[in-house]
């Protein structure tokens, strides 16, 4: 803005300076000196020393990442990140107007679309903020159609899922219940043990925190036999070109962590909750949803739907209070789907199982390590070590690797163990480093 | 079938492709290959493979782009969309995001490794409690309604830490508040208490004196209010809440009217969200990745989710350690990403250019005010701060509604304001221009106004009809409401209950 325009804007308005449009404000809160902040500075400064912060950090791209744990460093194909970065798009707000926003009701409409066939459920929502507070969600509308205040968790589902959850649900009176696990995976008859006519629902997470396979079956029936529902939870999605899908188990609403569907690690954020259920949980489930309709000329055309659920409708009665969610990941996520297609998404998920396997036979052939669990597993797998887990990660970084998460920060009874992770992103030049230097540090 | 038409349907990606095709290759598998079976067994696995879309690369982008060529953005054009801060997002913020540094770093990586990372967050926090006048930040919460509800988890915790946690039930919510507020304030188990606003569209004291006593936790409160006007009687509203024992908190989504003017904290606010998504130019991404960070006074510090991030010396840090804390409300650290961007705006902006930005954008929307004021009813004759709110209600006699006229801009290309808020104001038009938008732009959206207005008065159906010009006309809502089709169901497949069963229906493992 120019001075001369700003001078012409302040003289149509009828005042002399800006000072008299905030006149308005009691002098005494008035700040009376310049922020606390430093000076501004151009854009060629601003990109040197984000550079130097960025140089700082270690990331996946020069250390080979073998953590996973709910963030997974997977293959993103170039069109994403193109794709995604159209103005039209990223630079949208909510599509309040339906008419000219689309492109992105559209595109809302077909990842709900690509969420439901995936997991084998009826219906989908245009996301929540991430997989840890799509749990939590879940569990409070388990509980609102249920009538009922507790619900029950596995210990192997991820920890700090369960302390999101655990935040949501205290402050509407509801409770969790825990389950512990042994040898890495859920016991049927610890769940039954928990399960009765307080219970909204019980949660199985699958594959579970320990990369292990669940028997999420039986406990979908355990918790029919009480009348409560089965809330699936999967961290990493991908898995779900293999693995049976939540509503073949007969799981009343599947949610998790999206950020494997074309999302980079970014340091934990943005990613983006998926959010799939039963038909006949529609009118509960929070959040967004795009539904298809017609215009007046009879063309097909996508709205917010169901808005009657949301906060700017209801009020203190909605479903839940998320308004802004994360569209463009969710975006990201339709186009990632996309391009990887039928074959695609069947064929990274059997890579993430083939590799994990090598390493993790190449890994527990090693002296002083050995497999914690002996359960099938997806692509991440628990390895206990003679050495601190802590010790060895941090001198893996010598040899640029990220060689995944030391277990005792979540279970002190896991200290001495390391849960490892290997995507199709993972070369076997990589896995091998890694289990040569393993073997000079365990 | 062409991915370019902009008007009428567009295929759906499921409606393109032919069976086989792919769009993205990996390499080969480059270890041993053993039979599936012995690694997985067959029971877990999914007999059905998922009915995904089997398209090539060129397929997919045409139909993406074709999609983004139906959609609006602040790149495109003018987005007045009231309370929700539509400024220009620096296209430098999108680059530095992206360096590998910061979008290819895991979260749970040992702390060595992200020292870049954690002064960046550590640092953004000092600066938004500088902007807030408070002590201390979490970046934790995903967006602004995220940030009500853990703010009000705090309140909840500080009440509870004086042992009144179980007398302190209700929280106070303007009639002009954000849908939000009360919505949050429930999800925390607050009862909701509704308090009036006054003449001039503030806070009406004398009802809050009535409401306020033992069992107030606290008032929610947006300053400037949704009517874009300052409340003068903050300092009094401040007093009367706190010495009824209560708590104030600030809804932050109208915070680009204050940088570097005042501060809630001087106000007398305890708990603070802004919205990195609308302030700090972050973009909206059509309905988030946002991002609401909560700023909050001294003696709520402990109650602050875990992780906190600190310094020792040239170490950065996550500390896990407070016993006192609120708990976790998100995975791992916040909206990163966001993170970095609201970081490189505040950098570039500097102190002089955050208040120079919030000037700017209350001389805009005074201008824009002014120019509009024939054509409508302005709510409260008063200076606004960064928005404004009309009322369309003298068109209604014509037969033409706000929603009309919302829907006739669309045929100039230009984004309408919020409609139909705040619920206080009958046939409201709230406009907020920002202080990135040029005079010319303002003079155009009031002549294309004065264009509209003149419509109303020779050819009111022209504008009842509208838009006509748009990818799709007005669109049936009661339908999509009344049957909802929430995914895209293959002719051949069936539906299931009362929704289109879409993907679910055709996959039995």
């Amino acid at each position: 803005m120019t001075d001369a325009d700003r001078r012409a804007m302040l003289n149509a308005i009828g005042v002399a300076d800006v000072e008299e449009l905030f006149a308005d404000i009691p002098a005494e809160i008035r700040l009376r000196r310049p922020l606390n902040i430093p000076e501004g500075m151009a854009e060629a400064e601003l990109r040197r020393h984000m550079a130097e912060l960025a140089g700082r950090n270690a990331d996946a791209g020069r250390y080979a990442c073998f953590l996973g744990a709910g963030a997974y460093d997977h293959l993103i194909p170039a069109a994403v990140s193109q794709l995604v970065s159209r103005n039209e798009f990223y630079t949208s707000y909510t599509p309040y107007q339906a008419e000219i926003t689309q492109g992105v009701l559209q595109a809302t409409y077909e990842y709900q679309t690509l969420v439901a066939e995936l997991t084998g459920m009826e219906l989908a929502n245009a996301s929540m903020y991430d997989g840890a507070t799509a749990m939590a969600e879940a569990c409070l509308v388990a509980c609102a159609h249920t009538g009922r205040d507790r619900v029950v968790v596995p210990r192997a589902a991820h920890p700090e899922y369960r302390q999101v959850s655990a935040t949501y649900l205290r402050h509407q009176g509801l409770e969790i219940v825990e389950v512990p696990f042994r040898d890495g995976v859920t016991p049927v008859d610890e769940v039954r043990a928990r399960v009765d006519g307080r219970t909204a629902a019980v949660v199985v997470q699958q594959p579970n925190f320990f990369g292990c396979l669940e028997d999420a079956e039986a406990m979908a029936e355990v918790a029919q036999e009480h009348g409560a529902l089965l809330i699936a939870v999967i961290t990493d999605p991908l898995s779900l070109g293999l693995l049976q899908p939540p509503g073949a188990y007969g799981a009343h609403m599947a949610v998790g962590e999206g950020q494997p569907w074309g999302s980079p690690l970014s340091f934990g954020g943005p990613y983006l909750g998926f959010f799939a259920a039963q038909g006949k949980l529609v009118r509960r489930i929070p959040g967004r949803i795009a539904g298809a309709t017609v215009d007046r000329d009879g063309n097909r055309g996508y709205v917010l739907t169901l808005q009657t659920r949301e906060q700017h409708i209801r009020r203190e009665r909605a479903t839940s209070n998320i308004c802004t969610n994360q569209a463009l990941n969710a975006l990201a996520a339709a186009v990632y789907l996309t391009l990887l297609g039928k074959e695609g998404v069947r064929e990274v998920a059997g890579q993430c199982v083939q590799k994990a396997h090598y390493l993790q036979r190449a890994m527990t052939a090693l002296e002083g390590v050995s497999a914690a669990f002996p359960g099938p597993f997806f692509h991440e797998f628990v390895v206990r070590l003679s050495a601190d887990p802590e010790e060895v990660t941090r001198r893996l970084l010598d040899y640029q690797i990220l060689g995944g998460l030391p277990l005792g920060r979540f279970y002190p009874e896991l200290a001495d163990c390391l849960l490892v992770c290997v995507t199709e992103a993972r070369t076997r030049e990589e896995m091998d480093r890694f289990v040569t230097a393993l073997g000079g540090l365990a | 079938m062409t991915g370019y038409q902009l008007k009428g349907s567009f295929p759906l990606i499921f409606e393109r492709g032919a069976p086989g095709r792919r769009g993205y290759r990996l390499p080969p598998l480059d270890v041993p290959e053993q039979p599936i079976e012995a690694l997985i067994p067959d029971r877990h696995q999914r007999t059905n493979p998922p009915a995904l879309p089997e398209v090539s690369e060129p397929e997919a982008v045409r139909h993406f782009v074709g999609l983004s060529r139906r959609n609006y953005g602040v790149d495109v054009g003018f987005y007045p969309l009231g309370s929700c801060t539509m400024k220009y997002n620096p296209k430098i913020n999108e680059e530095v995001a992206a360096l590998p540094g910061f979008a290819r770093l895991h979260p749970y990586q040992p702390e060595e490794t992200v020292q870049g990372a954690l002064e960046l967050m550590y640092n953004l926090e000092r600066y938004l409690c500088e902007i807030a006048g408070l002590s201390r930040a979490t970046l934790q919460p995903a967006a602004g309604a995220h940030g009500e509800l853990l703010g009000l988890m705090i309140m909840r915790a500080y009440h509870e830490s004086r042992g009144e946690g179980h007398t302190r039930r209700e929280v106070l919510v303007p009639d002009s508040a954000h849908g939000t507020n009360p919505a949050s304030a429930a999800m925390c188990g607050y009862r909701v208490v509704e308090v009036q606003s006054n003449a001039r569209g503030g806070v009406d004291v004398a009802a809050l004196r009535a409401l306020v006593g033992p069992k107030t936790a606290g008032l929610m409160l947006t300053n400037p209010n949704t009517l874009g006007l300052f409340e003068e009687d903050i300092l009094e509203i401040a007093r009367l809440v706190h010495d009824a024992g209560g708590l104030l908190y600030y809804d932050g989504a109208n915070a680009n009217a204050i940088l570097g003017i005042c501060r809630p904290g001087d106000m007398g606010f305890d708990i603070v969200h802004f919205n990195l998504h609308k302030t700090f130019s972050t973009p909206h991404g059509g309905g988030g990745p946002g991002s609401g960070p909560i700023a909050v006074r001294e003696e709520l510090v402990p109650f602050l989710p875990v992780p906190t991030v600190e310094r020792d010396g040239d170490r950065y840090y996550l500390d896990f350690d407070r016993p006192q804390s609120v708990g976790r409300i998100k995975g791992f650290y916040g909206n990163f990403g966001m993170m970095v961007r609201a970081y490189a705006y505040i950098r570039t902006m500097g102190a002089a250019g955050l208040k120079a930005a919030s000037e700017q954008a209350v001389i805009n929307a005074n201008y824009l005010m002014k120019r509009l004021a024939p054509l409508f009813d302005v709510a409260v004759d008063r200076y606004c701060k960064h928005e404004f709110v009309l009322s369309g209600r003298r068109y209604k006699r014509l037969g033409v509604r706000t929603l009309d006229i919302a829907k006739r801009l669309l045929d100039y290309g230009i984004h309408a304001p919020t409609v139909y808020f705040p619920l206080i104001v009958e046939e409201a038009l709230m406009i907020e221009p920002t202080e990135t938008e040029t005079k010319e732009t303002l003079d155009e959206f009031a002549r294309v106004m004065e264009q509209i207005v003149r419509e109303i008065e020779e050819d009111p159906d022209l504008v009842r009809n509208a838009p006509h010009e748009t990818p799709v006309r007005r669109l049936d809502e009661a339908r999509a409401a009344r049957q909802p089709d929430l995914c895209f169901c293959a002719p051949a497949s069936s539906t299931v209950g009362e929704v289109n069963a879409g993907g679910g229906g055709r996959t039995d493992g």
